[in-house]
C-alpha cells in the first residue's frame, strides 16, 4: 500500500487529478501523456458486464443445487462441476476464449475479428460464477425448513416461496456472492488481456476492442520507467481504491437490507 | 478474528524472512563452487539466446540464466545491478547512458529483422511499398482490396476484407526497431506517431509479446502485423517484401539482413540500422546488444565472477557462437562488428585492470 501510493506520487504530481479523467496513453518520449480513462472505463465496463451475464446463469444454477434438487447425487456432482471452474487457470479460460469463442463470435458477425469488451465479458462471466454460485448456493440452503413448511403450509406455490421466502432471507449472503465475484472480475488479467485487443481508447461501443487496468499494468511493466512506471503504479493504486469502494457498496448494501 | 489476522501477518513476516536469507545463502555457497551468470532482458533475440546460453553452459560448466523480461526490464535490471548482463533491441541514447548508476558500454551479439506478417489466403508474396506500409500502419487503408494495394501488387487477388493490425501491446525493442524505420520512411508517422518502444497506435489491436503477436496473426485470417523474423518462420507464417531505400522489394533473409550492416559502424556500435542504403539490404533490420557496467568490481561481485562474464561475452562473438545464428534466422555480426565488439570486451575491467587481453 505504501509502495503503491510512493510510486504513484510522481504521475499525480505531474497530471494532478487531471489523471482520472485524461483519455490520453501516449508514451513516446517527449509527447508523453497518460491517463487513466481509458482503463477505468475498460474495467467497470468488463466487469459489469460480466456480471450481468452470469448474474441468471449463477442464480438459477445456485437454485438448482439449494433448492429443488437440494442434497442429490445431480446436485452433488454438478456442485462439483461448478467448483471446478473456479480452479480452472485463467490462462485456460484465455486460451478457450482465443481458440474457440472467438472463431464463433466473428462466425457471427462480431467486428474486430472477434476481439474486444465483449468477448471479454462473456469469459470474465464464465470465470465467476462458480464465485457467485457456490456462496448463494450455501446460503440458499442454510434458509431454515420451518420457514419454507410454513410458506408451504400456507399455500403457496414452490416458485412463491422462493422468491417470497428463500431470496429475501437469503439476500445478503447472495449479495456477497455477487461482490465477491465482481471483484474478481475487476482484478483478472491474463484472460482479459488476450481477448480484450489492448488498444489503450475509450471504447466507443460494447463490441470495440478495449483495455482494463489490471491488463495495462501487466502488459506495460516490464518495460516501463520513469513517469510511465509511475502511472502504471498509479492505474494499480486505482484498482484499489475501486475495489475497496465497490466493496464498502456491497457492505453499504447488505447493510441496508437488514 | 483480530488475533487470527496478526497470527497470519506474524506467520507470513517470518516464513517471508527464513526464504530470502536461505536463498542467499544458497547463492553464495552456490557461487563458491560454480559460477552462476544472470541476464534478462529482450524477447526479440531470446531464441538465439536460449540456444547459445545452453550451449555455452555445456562446454564450460558455467550455469546461465536469461530472463526474456523485455529491453527495458533489461536496462533496468542492470540499473538496479541485479543481473550480471542485459540485452536490450534499444540502445541507449546519451541521456539514458548518462542516467545510469556507472558507466556502461554495449556488445553487438547478432543482427535480427522485424518482418511483415500477414495471414490473407491465397495471397502470397506480398509486396509493400513504404506509402502502403504508412498508410496500413496508419489506419488509411482499410480493405485488403484497397486500388493502392492492387495497383502494387498486379496479378494478386485480394479479397474484400478488413485489415486487422496487430501490434505490440507491452513496451519492445521489436516496436521500437519498427517505429524507428517507419519515422524514417514516413513524416507522417514521425510526426504524429514517432519512435519509441512503445506507441500511441492510430490502428489495430495488441498482442503481448513477439509470441502473442505471431499467434494472433496466425489465427487471424486478414491480419497484419510485425514481428522478430523468428517468431513468423517457427510459425510459418507469411512475409512480406518490404521496398528498401533503393527502391527494391526485399524479403527478409539471412543475406538480405546481413546486408543491412555492411556500411560504418562507430566504436562504441550504438546504431540504428534501418533503411540501410545497400540496395540488397532488408529495411527493417537492427542489432541487438548485451549491455554491461565497464567496470565490474560493483556490489561485491568476486574477480571470478566479472571473469566469467566477459569470457562468455568474447565467446558469443567467436565465429563458432556467430555460425550458430542462421539456426534460428538471426544472420551473424559483420566482421568489422565483431572486431569492435571484441576490442570494447577489452576495455572492461575489474578494479581498473582490463580483464581479458
Amino acid at each position: 500500500m505504501f509502495s503503491l501510493v510512493e510510486g504513484a506520487i510522481p504521475a499525480f504530481k505531474t497530471f494532478g487529478l487531471k489523471f482520472i479523467f485524461n483519455n490520453q496513453w501516449n508514451p513516446t518520449s517527449g509527447k508523453e501523456n497518460y491517463g487513466a480513462l481509458p482503463f477505468i472505463a475498460g474495467t467497470i465496463i468488463t466487469s459489469l458486464a460480466a456480471l450481468i451475464i452470469s448474474l441468471p446463469l449463477s442464480f438459477s444454477a445456485s437454485l438448482f443445487l439449494g433448492e429443488y434438487y437440494r442434497g442429490t447425487r445431480l446436485a452433488q456432482i454438478i456442485g462439483m462441476m461448478v467448483d471446478l471452474l473456479a480452479g480452472i487457470p485463467s490462462i485456460v479460460y484465455g486460451l478457450w476464449g482465443f481458440y474457440v469463442l472467438r472463431p464463433l463470435l466473428i462466425d457471427l458477425g462480431l467486428p474486430n475479428q472477434g476481439f474486444g469488451i465483449f468477448t471479454a465479458s462473456i469469459i470474465l462471466a464464465i470465470m465467476i460464477i462458480p464465485y457467485a454460485t457456490s456462496l448463494s448456493n450455501e446460503i440458499i440452503s442454510m434458509v431454515p425448513n420451518e420457514l419454507k413448511e410454513a410458506a408451504y403450509s400456507l399455500g403457496a406455490t414452490r416458485f412463491e416461496v422462493i422468491f417470497n421466502v428463500i431470496v429475501p432471507s437469503a439476500r445478503s449472503g447472495i449479495i456477497a456472492g455477487y461482490i465477491l465475484s465482481f471483484g474478481r472480475a475487476l482484478g483478472e488479467t491474463m484472460a482479459v488481456t488476450m481477448l480484450i485487443g489492448n488498444t489503450n481508447i475509450v471504447p466507443k461501443s460494447f463490441f470495440s476492442t478495449g483495455n482494463t487496468m489490471a491488463s495495462v499494468i501487466a502488459n506495460q511493466f516490464g518495460e516501463a520507467e520513469g513517469l510511465k512506471l509511475s502511472s502504471l503504479i498509479a492505474i494499480g493504486l486505482l484498482l484499489f481504491v475501486i475495489t475497496g469502494i465497490i466493496n464498502a457498496v456491497g457492505k453499504f448494501i447488505i447493510k441496508k437490507m437488514e | 478474528m483480530k488475533n487470527l489476522v496478526i497470527i497470519f501477518l506474524a506467520v507470513f513476516v517470518l516464513a517471508s524472512c527464513q526464504s530470502s536469507s536461505s536463498k542467499k545463502g544458497n547463492e553464495k555457497s552456490a557461487g563458491k563452487s560454480k559460477i552462476t551468470l544472470t541476464a534478462a532482458g529482450a524477447t526479440f533475440p531470446m531464441p538465439y539466446y536460449n540456444m547459445v546460453f545452453k550451449e555455452y553452459a555445456e562446454e564450460s560448466g558455467v550455469q546461465l540464466t536469461y530472463g526474456g523480461i523485455g529491453s527495458g526490464g533489461g536496462i533496468r535490471s542492470l540499473t538496479d545491478k541485479v543481473v550480471d548482463f542485459g540485452a536490450t533491441d534499444a540502445y541507449l541514447d546519451d541521456a539514458k547512458l548518462a542516467e545510469m548508476p556507472a558507466q556502461v558500454v554495449h556488445i553487438p551479439t547478432v543482427l535480427g529483422a522485424v518482418v511483415i506478417a500477414y495471414n490473407l489466403s491465397g495471397v502470397d508474396n506480398l509486396k509493400l511499398s513504404n506509402e502502403l506500409l504508412e498508410k496500413i500502419f496508419m489506419g488509411e487503408i482499410t480493405k485488403w482490396n484497397d486500388p493502392l494495394l492492387k495497383s502494387n501488387n498486379p496479378g494478386l487477388n485480394f479479397p474484400n476484407s478488413e485489415i486487422t493490425v496487430v501490434h505490440r501491446s507491452d513496451g519492445s525493442g521489436t516496436t521500437n526497431i519498427f517505429s524507428d524505420y517507419m519515422s524514417k520512411i514516413s513524416p507522417k508517422w514521425a510526426e504524429k506517431v514517432g519512435t519509441g518502444k512503445s506507441l500511441q497506435w492510430p490502428v489495430g489491436m495488441g498482442a503481448k509479446g513477439n509470441p502473442g503477436v505471431a499467434g494472433t496473426i496466425k489465427q487471424t485470417e486478414s491480419s497484419i502485423g510485425y514481428i522478430g523474423s523468428e517468431y513468423a518462420f517457427a510459425q510459418k507464417i507469411q512475409t512480406a517484401s518490404v521496398q528498401n531505400s533503393s527502391g527494391n522489394y526485399i524479403l527478409p533473409s539471412i543475406a538480405s539482413v546481413s546486408a543491412a550492416a555492411k556500411g560504418d559502424i562507430p566504436d562504441d556500435t550504438r546504431i540504428m540500422l534501418t533503411n540501410s542504403s545497400d540496395p540488397d539490404a532488408y529495411p527493417i533490420s537492427g542489432f541487438t546488444w548485451i549491455i554491461l557496467y565497464k567496470e565490474q568490481n560493483y556490489n561485491g561481485r568476486s574477480k571470478e565472477q566479472a571473469l566469467e562474464t566477459v569470457k562468455f561475452l568474447d565467446w558469443l562473438e567467436s565465429e563458432k557462437a556467430q555460425g550458430e545464428a542462421e539456426k534460428v534466422h538471426y544472420a551473424p555480426l559483420p566482421a568489422a562488428a565483431v572486431k569492435k565488439a571484441k576490442a570494447i570486451l577489452r576495455s572492461v575491467t575489474y578494479e581498473g585492470v582490463p580483464l581479458l587481453k
